[in-house]
């Protein structure tokens, strides 16, 4: 092996390259905390006094830990029924493709991955508000239900890639095939498990289409819906608009910092399947 | 045969969601573009009327065509740029792990509220900065120019986007053999041939992927372009599910924007084929 030396222009190239990321980030930051005369000031300086009673009234304008509580719900229920549905589902098929029914339903899923959402969206949300679904509750099955194509296409991929003997010597031992599946092949899965819950954690964290078509409730909004509706009323005042943004970006960027590793490989390995 | 029984079972909840919330309102979707229903009351059949409107309506056909051309430039530019960063990031550099982790911040933000903070951006940071150095194509902001919006909304897709691509070009060039380029550099091969014969032939599968990735979620843009111009100025910037969206339930149009969504389903459809087809086919013959 010969030891290479440190690759000093590509480094520095990246480090102005990451400057792109971090200064949005920095600007969302010192915005949050200045006065709107500090700001006619200048727009990117950075402060002199942090004035975090403009997260105070943001929280109030938005209310927003009611927000914070249905992303959290929303996003909770829609990773732990994902993984347990889906994988559930993806076992019976990957060990069953000899089969007609399960290879059609393999089909039959994975299919959806091509289906465009706006074909389906009008009548989804006529069906939704009929069925008393346009909540909470309703979005949950949705997140479950719109992950199902891609989390079965790569549950699928990764039992096939598991030895059908383990579950053998079960068998052997006369476990029934729900015993099999969560005893032996759901801690089995756990590398695909964390991939799936970091991408469905994502999906249902910061998306907000399906909030704005589906909730009706002001008290339903999850926080990317609610910067949309709170917009108008911030026009005025930037400093809360950029605290809000703020206090709604960071509960992610938090989770990244702790579990960056975790989450680079679990999206790493999604891709490589 | 109790097990093959418990495999049927473990299908039911799965398969009974997915056809009540996604197969359902599909085909209810494909049944209304034959009507001219307005999403209440009553309604009949009419054929393909709304199919042909689509030929009229110039509106739809500038949507088609500036998702189309937002989406294929938006496709180039992020590949391009990621497979840059992946190199790098895969190069012996210093703070590899700090400039990964930053490299891939971008994916987990929400594309809404990064669409706000970049409309602050372009509203306000840009031509101050403009005019503070006496540029004056900065001073204006660009997305308030029906002819020059278009740049706003792909700096943010490509902003975001270049994140993940580049997760995925790191993941295909940790695959290729360090060996290969000690071989290549006894032979006095140059970076530049190195990359063409060894590097991106052995990543080309994941060129593919990346390529019918972005391009999918670039063809379904909404959110950052309802943050940064809501389709305007005017209808300049406005995606064709960002018209369905707003066509179906603001002006009524239910059973034509159902039309158009098959229409729309059609299209992608066939784009992911034709790029499968033709980029698998690229790296056998590599």
């Amino acid at each position: 092996m010969n030891i290479k030396k440190t690759n000093w222009p590509i480094t520095i190239l990246l480090c102005i390259g990451a400057l792109t990321i971090i200064f949005p980030l920095y600007l969302t930051f010192v915005i949050a905390v200045k006065t709107p005369v500090e700001m006619a000031q200048s727009i990117w300086a950075f402060p002199k006094v942090f004035h975090f009673e403009n997260f105070i009234k943001a929280i109030e304008m938005t209310n927003f830990f009611n927000a914070f509580k249905n992303s959290a719900i929303v996003t909770i229920f829609s990773v732990v029924l994902t993984v347990l549905t889906n994988s559930m589902v993806a076992y019976a098929i990957a060990r069953n493709m000899h089969l007609r029914f399960f290879k059609f339903l393999y089909y039959y899923f994975v299919s959806a991955l091509f289906i465009p959402f706006p074909i389906l969206m009008l009548p989804l949300v006529k069906q939704m508000s009929s069925w008393g679904l346009d909540n909470v509750v309703g979005l949950i099955f949705l997140y479950v239900v719109f992950g199902l194509a891609f989390n079965v296409f790569l549950y699928v991929g990764y039992i096939k890639s598991i030895p059908k003997e383990l579950e053998e010597a079960a068998i052997m031992d006369g476990a029934s095939t729900w015993k099999i599946f969560w005893k032996v092949i759901f801690p089995l899965l756990s590398p695909m498990n964390a991939t799936i819950a970091i991408l469905t954690c994502l999906k249902a964290w910061n998306d907000f289409l399906l909030p704005l078509i589906i909730l009706v409730d002001k008290d339903d909004a999850t926080l990317p819906l609610v910067q949309y509706v709170f917009q108008s009323e911030f026009s005025a005042n930037y400093n809360l608009a950029f605290a809000s943004y703020l206090m709604a970006l960071l509960p992610m960027i938090i989770v990244y910092l702790f579990a960056q590793k975790w989450i680079i490989g679990g999206l790493t390995r999604g891709a490589v399947k | 045969m109790a097990k093959k029984h418990t495999f049927y079972v473990m299908t039911i909840p799965a398969m009974v969601l997915f056809f009540l919330f996604q197969t359902y309102p599909t085909i209810q979707g494909i049944f209304y573009s034959f009507t001219n229903w307005k999403g209440y009351g009553d309604w009949e059949f009419v054929g393909l009327d709304n199919f042909l409107r689509f030929f009229r309506d110039d509106r739809t056909q500038h949507a088609y065509s500036f998702t189309f051309g937002y989406s294929i430039l938006s496709t180039i530019l992020v590949n391009v740029i990621s497979l840059f960063v992946a190199l790098g990031l895969n190069a012996k550099i210093k703070f590899q792990k700090t400039l990964r982790a930053i490299y891939f911040l971008p994916n987990i933000l929400s594309v809404l509220i990064i669409g706000f903070i970049f409309g602050f951006i372009f509203s306000h940071v840009i031509p101050e900065l403009g005019a503070s150095l006496g540029i004056g194509l900065l001073e204006k902001n660009i997305l308030g120019n029906p002819n020059l919006a278009w740049i706003g909304i792909v700096l943010v897709a490509v902003w975001q986007a270049v994140a993940f691509n580049t997760i995925l070009y790191l993941a295909g060039l940790q695959t290729v053999p360090m060996e290969l380029y000690e071989a290549a550099r006894i032979d006095g091969a140059s970076r530049w041939i190195e990359f063409w014969k060894i590097t991106f032939p052995l990543i080309a599968p994941f060129f593919t992927i990346n390529v019918v990735v972005a391009m999918r979620e670039f063809l379904m843009a909404f959110d950052h372009i309802v943050a940064l111009t809501n389709g305007g100025p005017g209808t300049s910037t406005e995606t064709i599910s960002l018209l369905i969206y707003r066509g179906a339930f603001q002006d009524g149009d239910f059973a034509y924007q159902s039309a158009n969504a098959v229409l729309y389903l059609i299209a992608i459809v066939l784009i992911s084929v034709l790029q499968i087809y033709f980029l698998q086919k690229r790296e056998v013959e590599l």
